[in-house]
Parts: C-alpha cells; structure tokens; sequence
C-alpha cells in the first residue's frame, strides 16, 4: 500500500483514529509520519519541557520542502508573535495566533494529546444553540450506525426522526444569530 | 498567636471536612484554564492589556460569592510581601510564577478557599477547585457552573475546531486539568511504585511527587493528573482518570494489607518509631519529618495509631515548609533553626491532640 500524503513511499505506519466514535484509518510512510505528528506523540512521562522539544522536531522536513522563508516571516498579525518565537517558546501570544499558525498546528496537536485535532469538549453558551445542535447531530448519526449495525432497527427508526427533527431546527436556525 | 489560631490560619477550612476513600485519596481538584478573547495572552508580555484584565475582575468579581463559594477575595501579588506570597504558594493556591508576577498577577480566593482562580499566571484565567477525598465527579460538576458563573460576564477565546484557547498547546481544548493527591506508603514499601508509574504514563496520565525534587516523592504523595485536554469530552477525562485511580486505591489496599500480614510486627514497630520521633525530636529535616508524617498516618489508617486526626499528613507537611516555619517564628530562619522551629511546631502540634 502505498502512503496516503505522497502517494509515492510505502506506507509502514498504520494507526487508528476514532473521533466522535467515527474510525478512520490512517496508513502513511515514516517520514509522512513523522512530519504529520503521528510519530512517538505516546513517549513516555514527558515532562513538558520535553513535550516543548518533541513539539517541533519535524520543522526542519518542513523546512526542506517549502520555502525557509515562509515559515520564518509567518507573524499574528495581532499580537506579532512570529511562528519562530512560537516555536522557540512553545507558547501562542493570542487566541489570533491559532489562525495565524494554522497550517501548522494539527502536527503539534497530535503530538501533544494522543493524535487528537478536534475539541470536543464543552461549548461556551454564547456560542449559542445550533453548534450544540451540530454535536448533538453528529451524536445521533454515529448511534445510528451503531444500531444499524447491531440491526436495532426499531431504535434506529426513532434516532432517524431526531436526526430529522434537528436538521429541520438547525436550517430553521441558519443565517440567524449564532 | 497560639498554634491552633495559627494552624486555623495555615490551613484551608475545606481541607478539615471528610472525603470518599480519604484514607488514601486525600484530595481532588480541577483546573479550567480560560482566556479573554480581545485580550492578548500573558505570555504575550503587554503588561497594559493584562493590567485590564485585572482591573475588570476586580471590578466584577472582588467581594462576590456563589453559591457554597462565598466572599470572593480578590489579593494583587502588588500588595503581598514575598513570604505572604510563599504561603499562597505552599497552600497551592497559587503557583510560584503567579507569585512572580508583580504587576499584572492576582488571585481571586473564596472564604473557604476552596476555590481559586488565579489572573495572568500563563493565561487570563485559572480557575481551581478542591475537594477533599476521591471527588473528582462532584468537583468537575461544580468548576463547570462555576466556569458558567465568570462566563456569563467573560468572553472567552474559543473556537469550534480547537476549544476553549490557552497560550500552551498542551491546555487547549478543554483547558481541563484533574488531579488527585494519592498516599501511597504501601506501594511504596512494597517498591511497587517504578513499575506503576510507567504504566499509568502509557494511559495518557501523569504521575508526581507532589513535595521533594525529581523521582523522589516526601511523605509518599503523588500527583495523578490527565495529559491529554483536546479530542476527549471533560466527563471522559475524569472517567479515565477516574478508573486508574481507582485502581491505584485498591492496589495500595492490597499492598497494605500485605506488609499488615507480612511485616507484623516489623511494620508496628516502624509506624511507632516514627510517632516517637515526632513527638520528641528537638530538630528534624523536612525529609524526615515526612518519612514520619507518612508513617504515622498510615498507622491511623491501619487503625494502629488512635486518637490522632487523619489530617496530620497533609496538615504537617504544609505547616513544615518554610515559608509557614518563618511566619510561625516571626522571623526569617536559616537552614538550622528551621530544623528546630519543625520540630517544635509537629511537638507542639501533636500534643494538640491529646
Ligand atoms: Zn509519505
Ligand atoms: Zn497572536
């Protein structure tokens, strides 16, 4: 098999994702891997200055591929922090900084908490009902599977209308304020 | 001032109430980290913007209460001598680089000091609670409405994808830090700790000794506290941890019951040395004095050791750090009558018993 990101090397690493109770398999080559974060993020007992060390080892793949520049002139534009003292430091300087670096994030993220990207977690209430909605529908859609795959087709009925009910909600709700 | 005025003083009131398996969890807590979403983080070092958020959580938040947390107090690190400040510290209220932050730092205590929430340390807001004994379900419940309660005024950073924004990437998420604070004499008698450190880290959790340098943990207490905060839903972080530590409890159970039967004699032997120490040394090292902090109250958990109150371990090995030592004598101590001071104050303290 070949690796999923260059198409070109053989694909040795293989690893499992279950976000949100959804699989999704991930087969990549070493170097792929690596760069992507998916490497040694379960060494054991870092200590966080360890953790800031590990966090960046893939930098300089990066860098041999894409333009030195890039990286090293990629700055917030709201609070200046650059990726370099990002990097250095192991600390964004504002909540901007997560858009500014985001490119580079997801490896950072894996490495950091067992290759999870996605919170999924508590939602502030002001972030108001349809993104509480849209968790409670991805919820809902993932019991389906389930009961349909345990053949529970009469509680798959009953999910199936909920799911319907909250689509109608959620694009009821659209456009209005979140 | 007398010992117990000072004690009442030294040690927080929650700290007194009973807990679940307090015999070997003596207690719980967890962290929220929450940032503004227009204010650049502390990290960022723009002393002015975090000046502002100081000043609005005096404004809304200072002399406020809610519900069981009452009288908020809101204490600038502007206004605290440096030994005030070490006593926040070896309370854990505080964190020594909260205690660094002259200009900008602040912690906001309730009466009890149960809960805290500590301004500008590495973000805008930490938000901590604790409770005694095996309480992690009941303690994430109330720090959620009590997250709830500051945001109903803040706005905090989030974001759909990444959660609740922190300066470290290591908080983002949820922000969630859940600890427990474990005596684990037994497992460490038995040597057993080496190999179950290693193996709780492979879980995603982290193990420490929560006074002492490196490996070494006085008074056989560790810190067990989750690594991962994005990916995982706050309840199933305190689940997972939840379920190792309840393992833990019951191998240090096994464990105790063993050197009981094992030891005998040898173990009672060992557990009324330690008394006789405590209640005679003239000097004592911190090093010793929590050797036999441990030993007596494990001596008070096998039912050996009567009329003496659980909390002495937590209790003493509070009150012996130096910061306590100095305030107790009124003076700064060198390394030497520190020794004397500790041995005097644990004399003192356990006589305070009979
Ligand atoms: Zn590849
Ligand atoms: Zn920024």
């Amino acid at each position: 098999m070949n690796c999923q990101r260059c198409q070109e090397r053989e694909a040795t690493v293989h690893y499992t994702q279950v976000i949100n109770g959804q699989k999704t398999e991930i087969h990549l080559c070493e170097q792929c891997a690596e760069q992507e974060g998916y490497m040694n993020f379960s060494n054991d007992n870092l200590s966080i200055h360890q953790l800031l060390t590990s966090m960046f080892p893939f930098d300089q793949n990066v860098n041999q591929k894409q333009s030195v520049q890039t990286t090293h002139r990629l700055t917030c534009d709201r609070c200046g922090t650059t990726y370099q003292e990002f990097r250095n430091r192991g600390k964004f300087g504002c909540s901007h900084c997560y858009l500014a670096f985001e490119s580079y994030l997801n490896p950072i993220f894996r490495r950091v908490h067992s290759g999870n990207t996605k919170h999924v977690g508590k939602i502030p209430k002001r972030i108001g009902g349809n993104l509480h909605k849209q968790r409670e529908l991805e919820q809902l859609q993932n019991n389906l599977q389930q009961l349909i795959h345990d053949e529970a087709f009469e509680e798959a009925a009953q999910v199936r209308d909920e799911i319907r009910q909250l689509k109608e909600d959620l694009n009821e709700n659209k456009g209005g304020d979140a | 001032m007398s010992l117990q005025n000072f004690i009442n003083d030294a040690i927080s009131p929650w700290l007194n109430t009973e807990g679940v398996d307090n015999d070997i969890v003596l207690s719980s807590r967890i962290r929220l980290a929450r940032n503004f979403e227009q204010v650049p983080f502390p990290t960022s070092g723009q002393e002015d913007a975090l000046t502002k958020v100081l000043e609005y959580m005096e404004q809304e938040f200072d002399q406020q209460s809610y519900e069981d947390f009452k009288q908020f107090q809101l204490v600038k690190m502007n206004n605290l001598k440096p030994i005030e400040k070490r006593v926040l510290v070896e309370k854990h209220l505080i964190s020594p680089e909260l205690s660094d932050k002259d200009q900008t730092g602040a912690a906001l205590i309730s009466k009890n000091e149960q809960a805290s929430v500590m301004v500008n340390e590495e973000d805008h807001l930490r938000i901590q609670l604790y409770y005694p004994g095996f309480e992690l379900t009941k303690a994430l419940e109330k720090a959620q409405e009590l997250d709830n309660w500051f945001e109903d005024k803040i706005h905090y950073a989030f974001d759909e994808n990444r959660g609740y924004l922190t300066s470290c990437p290591t908080n983002v998420g949820t922000g969630l830090r859940a600890s427990v604070m474990m005596h684990l004499p037994a497992l460490s008698m038995t040597n057993q700790m080496n190999n179950l450190i290693p193996e709780i880290n492979k879980l995603g959790l982290v193990v420490r000794g929560i006074y002492g340098e490196g490996s070494e943990a006085l008074g056989q207490l560790y810190q067990i506290s989750n690594q991962i905060t994005l990916g995982k839903s706050e309840e199933d972080i305190v689940e997972d941890l939840k379920s190792v530590v309840q393992q833990v409890i019951e191998n240090e159970r096994r464990a105790r019951d063993w050197i009981m039967e094992q030891l005998g004699i040898q173990l009672e032997d060992r557990i009324f040395r330690s008394y006789g120490i405590l209640s005679n040394c003239r000097i004592i090292q911190s090093k010793e004095a929590a050797k036999c902090l441990s030993d007596v109250r494990l001596g008070i958990d096998l039912g050996l050791i009567k009329n003496v109150s659980k909390t002495i371990l937590n209790e003493l090995m509070v009150l012996t750090q130096p910061a306590f030592l100095q305030q107790y004598a009124k003076k700064t101590l060198g390394p030497n009558e520190r020794d004397v001071f500790r041995a005097n104050l644990i004399r003192e303290r356990l006589q305070l018993e009979n």
